[in-house]
C-alpha cells in the first residue's frame, strides 16, 4: 500500500520556521481571522445580547487550590443558561474560570488551553506558574476594545506551582482586571457579579492552611452565599440536580471534583441553614 | 566560457536518494511498535533532550531519524498544523492521515526541487479505540507514504532490527513484552552493546522511550523515563511476566512531577488528571 500522495499541498512556509513556541503568536502571523482580538471591535454597546456568566471562587488549602463557579449565565434580566461551565482544566496543573461575556469568555478558555498545550509540546517543558499568569494577562488586554462596548471578560486563574519555595503555599490565585492588569491574590479570590458576597462569606469561613475538606466546604458556601443576594449568580439546584463546578489542583494534577461529592456538601449547607433560619 | 555537464534526471534523482539514504543509515535505529494498549516507540538515544520522539496531537505521535534540525523543523510543523485544525474545526477531526500527507507533499517538494534533499525518515503514528484501528505512516525522504502494520523501524541498520522484529514480533504483545522484543531487536546491531561475549541489552540511559496510550483520556502520548523505564525493563527481563509484587521503585515516583515536567511523564499505568476524568491517586510515598 504504498503512495505519493497527491492534490493536498504541504506546509505554507511559515510552518517551517524553527521561530517561537506560542500558538497566538503563530495564529496571528497565519490566520489571524481565528484570534478574538483581531476582530472588529462593534460600534455600539451589545452587552444586552450577549449571555454572561457570573460568579467564580477561588481557595487556596493546605494541598493545593480549590476554584469552583455556579451554573448560571445572564442575559439582561433573563437566564439564558442554568447548567453553563464556567471552570475548566487550563492544563495538568491549572484551572481558569471565566466571569463576563460567555461567547468570547469561552473561545479565549479554549485558544488559552491550546496555547500552553502548543507550548509544552514544541519545547517540551511546560510553562512556570507565573508564565502561564502572564501570558492570560496578554490575551486579556487584547479584548479591552471589546470590554468597553459591553463584551467585558474577567477571569480567574489558579494553579499548583511545581516551583514553590518550601514553606509557601504551592497553590496560588491570580486574578484579573479588564486592561489586563494582573494580580496575585492571596488565600482566596472571587470574581463576577455575586464576587462581594462570595468574597464576605470567605472572610468569615476561610483560614490559611485549611485542610480540603474544610476548604471545599468554604468555597460551596461562599458561592450559595452568593446566589443567596444577587440575582445573576444562580444556587444549588436539587430538582435539577445541578451543582457548582469545583476543581482541586494538587500535586497530583487538576481534577473536578465528582457531583455527588459537591452535592454532599451543599445539601449538608442548606440543610444547617434550614435549621438555623427556617425556624419562622 | 564552460558549458554546465548535461546531467540526465535519473541520475540526479538516483544521486539524491543515494545522499539521503547515506545519511539516514549513518545514525542510530527507531522502532516503532503496537503492543496490546496502542503503540510503542523506542529510539536509541543518549541524549535526554535532543528527542526523536515526540507528541503531535491526542492520539498522533512522532519518530525520526536522521539530522536533527530538519525532522526537528518538521515535528514543529506537524504540531502546529494538527493545532490550528483542532482549534478551527474539532479535537476529533485532526488525523494522522491529514499530517502524514503534508510530511509527504513537503518531502517530495523538497526532495524534487532543492539541490539537497532532507535526510530523514519519518513515522506518524495514531492509535485509536481498538488494535485494529492502530495506525503506522512510514514517511521518506523523497516523499513516498506507506501504511504498515504491526511495526517500523527506521534509521541505521534498519533492515537488520527488523528482520530481528519480525522474529519475536507478536500482534498483542503486552507493554513489558513489546519492549522487550524492541530493545532486543536494537541492542543487537548497535555498536553499544557489541562489547565482550556477544551482545548485551541497551540501558535505559541509552535509549528513548515512550507510549501512545489508548487507555489514557484525551491525551494518549506519555514518555516513560528514569524509574518507570528502569522498572518496565527490569520487568521485561524476567521474560515479560508481571511480578505480583511491585519493586519500591515503581511507587509512583514520576507521578509527583519534577519541576517544570510536562504532563504525561513516567509511568503509563498512573491516570493523567489533566483531562479531569477519575480520581486522583494518592501520593505515595516512595
Amino acid at each position: 500500500m504504498s503512495e505519493t500522495s497527491a492534490g493536498r499541498s504541504g506546509f505554507p512556509p511559515a510552518y517551517l520556521d524553527r521561530v517561537g513556541s506560542s500558538f497566538t503568536d503563530f495564529l496571528a502571523a497565519t490566520s489571524p481571522d481565528l484570534l478574538p482580538s483581531r476582530r472588529p471591535v462593534p460600534q455600539l454597546p451589545v452587552g444586552e445580547l450577549a449571555p454572561h456568566g457570573t460568579t467564580i471562587v477561588a481557595v487556596t488549602y493546605d494541598g493545593g487550590v480549590l476554584m469552583g463557579g455556579d451554573r448560571r449565565a445572564t442575559m439582561g434580566n433573563l437566564i439564558s443558561s442554568r447548567d453553563i461551565e464556567k471552570v475548566y482544566p487550563a492544563d495538568a496543573w491549572s484551572v481558569i474560570g471565566i466571569a463576563g461575556a460567555a461567547g468570547i469568555a469561552i473561545e479565549m478558555v479554549r485558544l488559552y488551553q491550546v496555547e500552553l498545550e502548543h507550548y509544552e509540546k514544541i519545547e517540551g517543558l511546560t510553562l512556570s506558574l507565573d508564565g502561564k499568569a502572564n501570558r492570560l494577562a496578554q490575551m486579556i488586554r487584547g479584548n479591552l476594545g471589546a470590554a468597553l462596548q459591553g463584551l467585558a471578560v474577567v477571569p480567574l486563574f489558579a494553579g499548583f506551582d511545581l516551583d514553590a519555595a518550601p514553606g509557601t503555599s504551592p497553590g496560588r490565585i491570580f486574578s484579573y482586571d479588564v486592561t489586563g492588569g494582573n494580580y496575585e491574590e492571596r488565600g482566596y479570590a472571587s470574581v463576577g457579579s455575586g464576587s462581594l458576597f462570595a468574597r464576605n462569606s470567605l472572610k468569615k469561613t476561610w483560614r490559611p492552611g485549611l485542610g480540603g475538606d474544610a476548604a471545599t466546604r468554604s468555597l460551596v458556601e461562599a458561592l450559595y452565599d452568593a446566589a443567596d443576594d444577587d440575582s445573576a449568580t444562580g444556587g444549588p439546584d436539587p430538582v435539577r440536580r445541578l451543582y457548582p463546578i469545583v476543581y482541586r489542583v494538587d500535586a497530583e494534577g487538576a481534577v473536578r471534583l465528582a457531583d455527588d461529592e459537591v452535592a454532599a456538601v451543599a445539601s449538608g449547607i442548606t440543610d444547617e441553614r434550614a435549621a438555623a433560619d427556617g425556624q419562622g | 566560457m564552460t558549458m554546465p555537464y548535461y546531467a540526465s534526471p535519473e541520475q540526479v534523482m538516483r544521486d539524491r536518494s543515494e545522499y539521503a539514504r547515506k545519511g539516514i543509515s549513518r545514525g542510530r535505529s527507531v522502532a516503532v511498535v503496537t503492543y496490546a494498549d496502542g503503540v510503542l516507540f523506542i529510539a536509541e538515544n543518549p541524549s535526554s533532550t535532543l528527542h526523536k520522539v515526540g507528541e503531535l496531537y491526542d492520539r498522533i505521535g512522532f519518530a525520526a531519524v536522521g539530522r536533527y534540525s530538519e525532522f526537528e523543523s518538521l515535528r514543529v510543523a506537524g504540531v502546529r498544523l494538527a493545532d490550528v485544525r483542532g482549534y478551527s474545526y474539532n479535537r476529533r477531526d485532526v488525523t494522522g492521515r491529514v499530517i502524514a500527507n503534508a510530511y509527504a507533499q513537503t518531502l517530495g517538494e523538497i526532495f524534487t526541487q532543492q539541490t539537497k534533499p532532507f535526510e530523514v525518515e519519518l513515522c506518524v503514528a495514531e492509535v485509536g479505540e481498538t488494535p485494529e484501528s492502530d495506525q503506522l505512516y512510514r514517511l521518506t525522504f523523497d516523499g513516498s507514504v506507506v501504511d504498515e502494520p504491526d511495526f517500523i523501524v527506521m534509521g541505521g541498520q534498519a533492515d537488520a532490527v527488523s528482520a530481528n522484529l519480525r522474529e519475536h514480533f507478536l500482534p498483542g504483545m503486552g507493554l513489558a513484552e513489546a519492549l522487550r522484543v524492541g530493545v532486543q531487536a536494537l541492542s543487537a546491531v548497535s555498536p553499544a552493546t557489541a562489547g565482550n561475549g556477544g551482545p548485551g541489552l541497551l540501558s535505559g540511559e541509552l535509549l528513548e522511550v515512550a507510549v501512545l496510550d489508548r487507555r489514557r483520556p484525551k491525551r494518549a502520548f506519555r514518555r516513560i523515563t528514569g524509574a518507570a523505564l528502569r522498572t518496565l525493563l527490569d520487568r521485561s527481563d524476567e521474560g515479560g511476566t508481571v511480578a505480583a509484587e511491585e519493586p519500591h521503585t515503581a511507587a509512583h515516583a514520576p507521578s509527583v512531577p519534577q519541576p517544570g515536567t510536562p504532563a504525561g511523564l513516567g509511568d503509563p499505568d498512573v491516570p493523567d488528571t489533566a483531562g479531569g476524568t477519575g480520581e486522583a491517586t494518592a501520593p505515595d510515598a516512595g
